[in-house]
């Protein structure tokens, strides 16, 4: 095999590789992709939320077999402080389409079962081999790569690095740098087992139907993050991430934000009685816009996580990482169908697709917002949510206090936490990162 | 809320290994004293690979590995660690992800 070259080699079997493998060999290119894990999936951790249309760009009927768990009808946010929520549910009808918008999947059997689509279009898959370096040539070209099994370089026109968030070859042969502590969060994720019957109870549900939770506020404690609980068939799947700058400052223990979080008077009843089966960590790149590395060059181009393409703000990212890969996997066959060698002036035909669709868009829409959550976290994700909390509370509750003593009281609180200075400067810069 | 003690072996113990024996992906550097990111390595490793010996030094076990990537985005750079990936088809095995 060794002697066999390639149009392309693929690093990674993640949601960008498998895009980009299937796009290339479905429109007959030779195709190799090297997985370092022991099936495809085995490294790979997401929350997870699919994106029904960009996976139907790519493979139209995959809902016949994909492995698919909840179809979403129901979307709560919630606020928190320690003891309560505020929240926003949003739950329609019009969600019970024939052919849903997201899915909740989980993330090692969906990935198994997008390789063997790429296997199928005729790409050659190696799992558990970790490709070490990238081979160049005197001039700078990428001409392969090197891997650790015996052998020599293995040589392909182009090599798409769809590695993930760590990039580590990319890095190595000085394409881009390691993500800046600030540009990367950390999640941890349990995988919580329950009775299908007992999920469809607890959150009004039937068949197929998902419900998921996105909740911030003081369940950071300080730090610019995220929780989440989302509901699979038999499973819950409940995660925290949060900025890694963050973690290293405050020095909170991950795990045990984790069981804070699960212990959680508005999150604890709705995992009674689970059985945890696995726990997880894994990167989310953050950086947006601003963090977005050079795309491609002599010989290669990057796709995926490993470019930072992922919408923290909306917490989308397995959309972005296929349809990088895919508009990397067109670009490329494009250039091999005029002949044309993988240089860098060809290549940038991939970066001029990508500016054109929601991928680079949407980034370049908050490209402000990464820098304003990592400064202003604890006003972000502790005073104003303890403030929502108490106004709330004093909103409802009736204990023959006079309304507009009430609303009094809400407003000094406001004003005494954050200044009227600083709620406004607050309010502007948030409006200015989200235009 | 009372702070319930977490045990991390027990959250480890939930998860698949193939661990490589006597070939560590991730070393650490001989030191004196531990940089203070190399010391947040001890809380923030979210599989408490980390630990300080009885000299005060910071030694790495990397058996529960999750490579999540923390430990190298935070002390590569300044060459507090040395990080790769497990060789093909060792370390962590999600069975979910
Ligand atoms: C907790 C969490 C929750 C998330 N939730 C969501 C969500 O709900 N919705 C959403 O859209 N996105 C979500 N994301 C983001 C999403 O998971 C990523 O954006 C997406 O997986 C990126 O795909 P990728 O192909 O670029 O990288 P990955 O999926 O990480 O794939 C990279 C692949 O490359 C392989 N690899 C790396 N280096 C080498 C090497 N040297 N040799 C061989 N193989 C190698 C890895 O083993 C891996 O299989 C979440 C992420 C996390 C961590
Ligand atoms: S890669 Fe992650 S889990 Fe592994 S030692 Fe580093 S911080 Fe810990």
């Amino acid at each position: 095999m060794t002697e066999e070259r390639f149009d392309a080699i693929v690093v990674g079997a993640g949601m960008s590789g498998n895009a980009a493998a299937y796009t290339m060999a479905s429109r007959g290119l030779k195709v190799l992709q090297l997985e370092r894990g022991e099936y495809p999936g085995s490294k790979n951790v997401q929350g997870a939320i699919l994106y029904a249309n960009m996976l139907e760009t790519i493979i139209p009927d995959f809902r016949d077999d994909a492995p698919l768990e909840r179809h979403l009808v129901e979307q709560r946010f919630w606020v928190t402080d320690d003891t309560s929520h505020t929240g926003m549910h949003y739950r329609s009808d019009d969600f019970n389409e024939p052919a849903p918008n997201r899915y909740t999947i989980i993330r090692a059997q969906f990935d198994k079962w997008f390789s063997r689509k790429v296997r199928a279009a005729g790409a050659i898959v190696l799992c558990e081999t970790t490709v070490t370096e990238l081979a160049l040539d005197a001039a700078g070209k990428v001409i392969g790569v090197h891997t650790d099994r015996a052998g020599s370089v293995i040589h392909a026109d182009v090599v798409v690095l769809a590695e993930g968030v760590n990039g580590l070859l990319g890095t190595r042969a000085r394409f881009r740098k390691v993500p800046k502590p600030e540009a990367v969060a950390l999640a941890v994720k349990e995988m919580h087992f329950l009775p299908e019957e007992v999920i469809n109870e607890r959150f009004g549900l039937t068949g197929d139907q998902g419900c998921v939770i996105e909740a911030a506020g003081t369940i950071s404690r300080g730090m610019a993050g995220l929780g989440f609980l989302y509901t699979n068939k038999e499973s819950i799947s409940l995660g925290i991430g949060c900025l890694v700058s963050h973690f290293a400052a405050t020095l909170e223990s991950p795990y045990a934000l984790l069981d804070a979080f699960k212990n959680h008077p508005s999150i604890r009843p709705l995992l009674a009685g689970s059985e945890i089966k696995e726990y997880a960590a894994h990167l989310i790149p953050e950086g947006g816009f601003k963090a977005i590395p050079q795309l491609f060059g002599d010989g290669w181009v990057v796709v995926g996580d490993a470019a930072q393409l992922n919408n923290a703000v909306h917490r989308e990212g397995s959309n972005l990482a296929m349809t990088s890969g895919r508009i990397a996997g067109e670009a490329i066959a494009a250039i091999k169908s005029r002949k044309h060698p993988m240089t860098s002036d060809n290549l940038s035909l991939y970066k001029a697709m990508l500016d054109k669709s929601f991928v680079l868009k949407d980034l370049r829409k908050y490209k402000d917002m990464p820098a304003l959550l990592h400064t202003n976290s604890r006003n972000f994700f502790t005073t104003y949510p303890q403030l929502m909390s108490q106004a709330a509370q004093n909103f409802v509750r009736v204990d023959g206090t006079p309304k507009i003593e009430k609303e009094r009281a809400t407003t000094a609180a406001l004003i005494k936490a954050r200044s009227r200075w600083g709620l406004v400067s607050d309010a502007v810069r948030l409006a200015l990162a989200w235009r | 809320m009372t702070a319930s003690v977490v045990r991390i072996e027990d959250k480890l113990y939930q998860n698949r290994y193939l661990v490589d024996a006597g070939r560590p992906h991730i070393k650490v550097r001989q030191h004196q004293s531990p940089s203070p990111n190399l010391l947040a390595l001890t809380v923030v490793c979210p599989a408490k690979c980390y630990e300080v010996n009885e000299d005060g030094q910071v030694e790495v076990t990397a058996d529960g590995c999750m490579e999540c990537g923390t430990c190298r985005v935070l002390c590569e750079e300044s060459g507090d660690i040395d990080w790769s990936y497990p060789r093909g088809g060792f370390g962590v095995l999600f069975k979910f992800g």
